[in-house]
């Protein structure tokens, strides 16, 4: 080793030794940084609440109001951010477009500078406020007397939480039963046989139109949809998956139980999870050669949005809808969308309540309609309505939905109303994404033939409670 | 013979120490000054999250909320939850197959390049494209060429006589499937096995044939061996992605794609690492898994680094 470079590692050695008093250098350095750390993660609760005072018509709003999670994609959207622009002016808005990116939006509110208003699914209004990261819109409701009557009970149930709304909703996903007519009538069957009124008649309805070749998948019979609609047929079953306070699970209830059983020897009849899914996963969901429009899929509950996407795309594929029915033949829906909410330590919650109530007013959702209507009609195309979550603007813009002259998708439209009026919703609770990881992995092991619906559903169960319980015990902490 | 004397100048060597010294210092300033971007970047966006993410796994924290010291918690729950235990065997059971199938695969296109002569240019480059395919992208190519109805593998089974299986469904075939789709990019470790290639010289092979060794006695006795090194490189460099596997099996089981369906068979250690803390908020448990995780690759590796003594050739290693 040359000279030179041996001096210079001794040196560097030398100058590396710790001297005497390491130890309480090493004690100070830890804790500094232990002071630096905990500093680091900053917390909400010291946010202010705006008062009475800043909300109402008198607000004085001014600056930029960010919105995080809203999309202007089509002209419902643009019509009403019109309106809203013109409600909060002289403030500007900017849109952050996209699906809300939920660490994105909470590092925002953790860092203190979160968006004005933020734009998120229903379901998820309750874990942010739990968290702290939403106010509640009592205030802002009171102060922009937001008709709350208006709305869909079980949208402002799933925006309820501890007895406050968090959330202003908006729009609403409802589920029909949509089916192929031509194979329906082939196998000697009517839309009543596949609408879920009578589990046995589904049952023999599926095996009916069904049909398998070689092993292989031809036509899906009926597709009750799981995990997703598990919800629906246990409360179609006649109970809820979860209390209505949102504290206990109730996912292994014989009901729940049964239900799935149900929908999984659906799948069983025509060969089992795996080659149904395989098959549906093969189609062309969205295109002209969907599993409706080439015979290859019987029947399936499925939200009323897609009428629209298989008007627009195969018109002339042999419909039939209904909605979705209980053993009693009532309708049933499980209901999800959207909602407004303001985040803690909005730089303007005047104004945020002030576009969150012109987005969801009726008059802006009937301008909105009718810009939609006039569209579609210039594009010879039958207007199918709008479920805007709000019960008063859906009654008014079914006024705008003209017969098309062709009765099947008319029927379509007239289910999805119906729907719209049976609906229900799981309740806010503060541990969503654990309860809803816990149902759908216990449905998937099902489905994939790694446990019995007893077992699985006992233990998501476990799960479920095991979550509810923590995130209401750290909500009493706090 | 008497022996030289010399006169020494009382400090002369002390000044040259100092001078000497104060070189070294200049030097060492001038030094830190060129690498300083590199180090601060380092410290800011490497080390600091590191050392903070230790913290964080010994707290209860949501993003939202100040974190909550809770002391070892978080490691005393991780030894009870059986979503641990799957994932980390799902996440070994790929590494100990998949690890060992790229190398052999990659090893055989090297070795089939180095044959190609002058086309090898345009085979080297046809190689590395797929390795430019978004991970992304490759969930969903997994999801169409396995599909168990309509997918490529199975039509092409079916030419054979052979019911292919539901890859992406049945839980004992959904880990094969993925480590077959990990083979996908393997060009990239098939252009630096290539280059070591290049580099083993020709007289070792003209050695061996005057000895009648055959293609493959030359292939065992003497390329393998000369590109030990690069094989060690890629065998290391890729039992890590193994172990932190995550955009394929994401995509095709528990992403967008899925938003409800998904499989336990896929269920890898950094996916499940993900839900707990961007899916559930819970960043102080996920942050435990994330350095249990370190230590687990980092015992491998030097596990790895241990045993390659015996069978590696470093060129330049003169031990």
């Amino acid at each position: 080793m040359p000279r030179v470079n041996a001096e210079a590692f001794s040196a560097a050695r030398t100058a590396a030794r710790p001297p005497a008093r390491t130890g309480l250098r090493w004690l100070t350095g830890v804790a500094v940084a232990a002071l630096l750390l905990s500093s680091c993660a900053k917390g909400v609760s010291d946010t202010p609440e705006p008062s009475d005072s800043e909300y109402g018509p008198n607000a004085q709003i001014s600056g930029q109001l960010q919105v995080m999670g809203f999309g202007a994609g089509d002209e419902i959207a643009t019509t009403r951010l019109d309106l809203a622009k013109k409600a909060v002016s002289p403030a500007t808005v900017k849109l952050v477009e996209g699906d809300l990116d939920v660490q994105q939006f909470l590092s925002a509110v953790a860092s203190g500078k979160p968006p004005a208003i933020v734009y998120a699914n229903r379901d998820q209004i309750g874990t942010f406020a739990s968290r702290g990261a939403i106010i509640s819109l009592d205030k802002c409701i009171a102060g922009e007397a937001i008709a709350m009557a208006d709305f869909n009970e079980a949208a402002v149930a799933q925006v309820t939480f501890n007895g406050k709304v968090y959330g202003i909703p908006e729009f609403n996903q409802v589920q029909v039963t949509q089916a192929n007519g031509d194979l329906l009538k082939k196998a000697g069957l009517t839309i009543d046989d596949v609408n879920g009124s009578d589990w046995d008649k589904l049952a023999m309805a599926n095996e009916k139109l069904a049909k398998t070749e070689k092993g292989k998948i031809k036509t899906i019979g009926y597709d009750p949809k799981m995990p997703e609609f598990l919800p629906l047929w246990a409360k179609a079953n006649g109970v809820d998956m979860i209390s209505a306070d949102g504290k206990t699970a109730q996912l292994n209830d014989p009901k729940v139980v049964q239900a799935l059983e149900f929908a999984v020897n659906l799948y069983k009849a025509q060969g089992g999870f795996g080659k149904v899914k395989a098959y549906r996963d093969s189609a062309d969901f969205f295109g002209a050669k969907n599993q409706f429009a080439t015979n290859t899929l019987g029947a399936m509950p499925m939200e009323q949005w897609y009428i629209n996407v298989l008007n627009d795309v195969s018109p002339d594929a042999p419909m039939a809808f209904d909605t979705y029915r209980t053993p009693q033949s009532e309708p049933l829906a499980f209901a999800s969308g959207s909602a407004w909410a303001i985040p803690k330590g909005s730089a303007s919650a005047a104004g945020a309540c002030r576009l969150a109530k012109t987005m969801t007013m009726v008059d802006s959702w009937m301008a909105a309609a009718k810009v939609r209507a006039d569209k579609r009609a210039a594009e010879k195309k039958p207007f199918t309505g709008v479920l805007t979550g709000n019960k008063t603007a859906d009654a008014q813009i079914k006024t705008l939905v003209k017969p098309s002259g062709d009765s099947k998708w008319d029927s379509g439209v007239a289910a999805a109303y119906e729907a719209n009026e049976h609906t229900f919703a799981l309740p806010a609770n503060p541990a969503d994404a654990e309860f809803k990881s816990a149902w759908q992995d216990a449905v998937n092991r099902v489905l994939n033939g790694q446990q019995q619906p007893q077992a699985a559903m006992d233990q998501a169960q476990k799960e479920a409670q095991a979550a509810l319980d923590k995130a209401w015990a750290n909500l009493k902490d706090e | 013979m008497t022996a030289p004397t010399y006169t020494t100048v009382p400090g002369a060597s002390r000044m040259r120490r100092g001078r000497m010294s104060t070189m070294r210092k200049q030097d060492s300033r001038a030094a830190l000054l060129f690498i300083s971007p590199w180090i601060l970047g380092f410290l800011i966006f490497t080390a600091w999250p590191v050392i903070y993410s230790a913290y964080l796994s010994l707290t209860d924290y949501d993003v939202i909320n100040s974190p909550n010291f809770i002391g070892l918690d978080n490691y005393r729950e991780l030894l009870v939850d059986p979503k641990i235990a799957a994932s980390l065997w799902n996440t070994f059971f790929y590494t100990v197959i998949q690890v060992p199938l790229y190398v052999i695969v990659s090893l055989a296109f090297a070795l089939l390049l180095n044959r190609a002569g002058r086309s090898s240019g345009f085979f080297r480059t046809a190689f590395f494209l797929p390795k430019m395919t978004p991970p992304v992208a490759v969930g969903i190519l997994l999801l169409l060429l396995f599909n168990g109805q309509s997918g490529l593998i199975n039509t092409v089974l079916g030419w054979f006589g052979i019911t292919g299986p539901a890859w992406t469904t049945d839980p004992n075939w959904v880990k094969p499937g993925l480590i077959l789709i990990s083979l996908w990019s393997v060009g990239g470790s098939v252009i630096i096995l290539l280059a070591a290639l290049r580099n083993v010289p020709a007289e070792l092979y003209d050695s061996a044939r005057v000895d009648g060794a055959n293609w493959w006695q030359q292939t065992m006795k003497v390329t393998v061996p000369m590109i030990s090194g690069s094989i060690f490189f890629i065998f290391v460099v890729n039992s890590i992605a193994a172990f932190q596997t995550f955009s394929e099996a994401y995509t095709a089981y528990f992403g967008s794609g899925n938003t409800t369906y998904s499989n336990d068979a896929a269920l890898f250690y950094a996916i499940y690492l993900f839900q707990q803390a961007f899916q559930y908020l819970h960043m102080g448990y996920a942050s435990a898994m994330a350095w249990i995780l370190f230590v687990i690759i980092l015992v491998i590796t030097l596990i790895q680094m241990k045993v390659s003594k015996r069978f590696v050739y470093l060129e330049g290693d003169q031990q």
